[in-house]
């Protein structure tokens, strides 16, 4: 259990996705500008990721592994996560329209999001059985939806500040983001 | 200039992946830390996206247009295991230290936005050449990129020790090296700076009242990606 919790601790905040691994950097620059929209695209990347999570260990354990084509783990995962966050899309409209109201326009930008991909791929470079990584999955989403949503609060107050000309759009962001990544290296010392 | 160079000087220039169209930023962002590993990593997407284009292209009047999008991420991840597999075999600590970020070429969206907008439309020998072309103004920004965090965080260039570095215990004068910039946050720093310069730029012209090249390929700016797959994925998704 302890274990557990500083796996998830660890990709949580420790090792944030975005801001000391570099993934997912598209939808957090580009889905930023707003803390509502913010932390919808946090939701849906919450919820592909950890039934992606789950659903890639399933795969590799019992389908991957005994057949000895392990090898052809990066086309499986790409394909079964495209396929996933289709499935999830039909279901939740079926199923939960509220739900799917909410999350809807971010589910199939999630497909092209390497953080899901990425995690798919480090819970098999880091030998993670599938209860931890699906936890490892939940901590890296979590991190990625703290992340965005700060981001997302900072942007909102960035709008009413006096920006010099050739700052203006992307390049303030990625100084905030670098200033966020600052901080976050405060919790390097914490596992 | 015939088509050939034309597309070359198109990928390294007016339609740079890195500093115009801003596409592909994650592997932008993580492995250039040296000059060396943007060199890697920009020559293997290169290979891949060369590849993937050729085939593509080959294969553009096969592939039924509704399942084009699932198609393309097969052929793009076969390449990229390929890949994966040479370089843990001739390259090892190239391997070693880009990592997880191989296999993550799959989800660049320099592959798979040229597959849809350039490949899948025009002949083969023009679509390699689109590849080759993209795939070194690739390199070349992140080879940049990464020379300028290198320089400043290492006083290295390409693993060169260029700035003798100060020594504290004999206090000799000479470089103290800024390690920010490659670690993490640097990447940002950097990249701000570069984008900035550019806005810059693009001001300056606007003044002049030139015509100012747009980032063309995905929506504006850095939410390329977000905007890349906007237009690439729903429309595989509604015939799926």
């Amino acid at each position: 259990m302890k274990e557990l919790l500083i796996i998830a601790i660890g990709s949580a905040i420790v090792n944030n996705v975005v801001l000391s691994q570099f993934l997912g950097i598209c939808p957090f620059l580009g889905v930023s500008k707003k803390v509502e929209t913010a932390s919808g695209m946090g939701g849906a990347v919450i919820f592909v990721i950890t039934i992606a999570s789950f659903i890639t260990s399933l795969i590799y354990k019992f389908i991957l592994v005994p057949l000895n084509i392990s090898y052809l783990q990066t086309i499986v995962f790409i394909l079964v996560i495209a396929a996933l966050v289709q499935f999830v899309e039909m279901f939740l409209k079926k199923a939960m329209p509220s739900l799917y109201n909410a999350l809807g326009v971010y589910l199939p930008l999630i497909t092209t999001n390497c953080a899901v991909l990425g995690v798919a791929l480090t819970n098999v470079q880091k030998d993670y059985g599938i209860l931890t990584g699906v936890v490892n999955g939940i901590g890296t989403s979590l991190g990625f939806a703290i992340a965005i949503i700060i981001m997302a609060g900072i942007r909102e107050k960035i709008e009413y500040n006096d920006i010099s000309e050739s700052f203006q759009g992307t390049p303030i962001v990625l100084i905030t983001a670098a200033l966020m990544s600052i901080a976050f290296f405060g919790f390097s010392g914490l596992i | 200039m015939n088509g050939c160079t034309e597309r070359v000087y198109n990928g390294l220039i007016k339609e740079n992946p890195t500093f115009v169209l801003m596409l592909g930023m994650c592997p932008t962002l993580a492995v250039t830390t040296s000059a060396i590993n943007g060199v890697g990593m920009g020559l293997s997407t290169t290979v891949v996206l060369v590849l993937s284009n050729m085939l593509i292209s080959m294969l553009r009047k096969i592939i039924p247009d509704s399942v084009r999008m699932p198609a393309f991420i097969v052929v793009v991840a076969s390449f990229v295991t390929i890949v994966q597999f040479l370089l843990e075999g001739f390259v090892p600590s190239l391997y070693a230290s880009l990592g997880l970020y191989i296999p993550l070429i799959v989800v660049n969206c320099i592959i798979l936005g040229r597959a849809e907008s350039y490949a899948s439309k025009n002949p083969v020998v023009l679509s390699i050449f689109d590849g080759i072309g993209m795939g070194l103004g690739f390199t070349v920004g992140l080879t940049a990129i990464g020379l300028v965090r290198e320089l400043i965080g290492s006083g290295k260039v390409f693993d060169y020790q260029l700035l003798p570095l100060a020594d504290m215990s004999t206090g000799q004068a000479g470089y103290v090296p800024v390690t920010i910039f490659i670690l993490a946050p640097g990447a940002f720093l950097v990249l701000a700076g570069l984008t900035a310069l550019q806005n810059k730029m693009k001001i300056n012209a606007a003044k002049k009242g030139k015509k100012v090249i747009e980032a063309a390929g995905c929506g504006e700016g850095c939410a390329s990606c977000a905007g890349c797959s906007k237009t690439v994925f729903p429309t595989g998704n509604e015939k799926e």
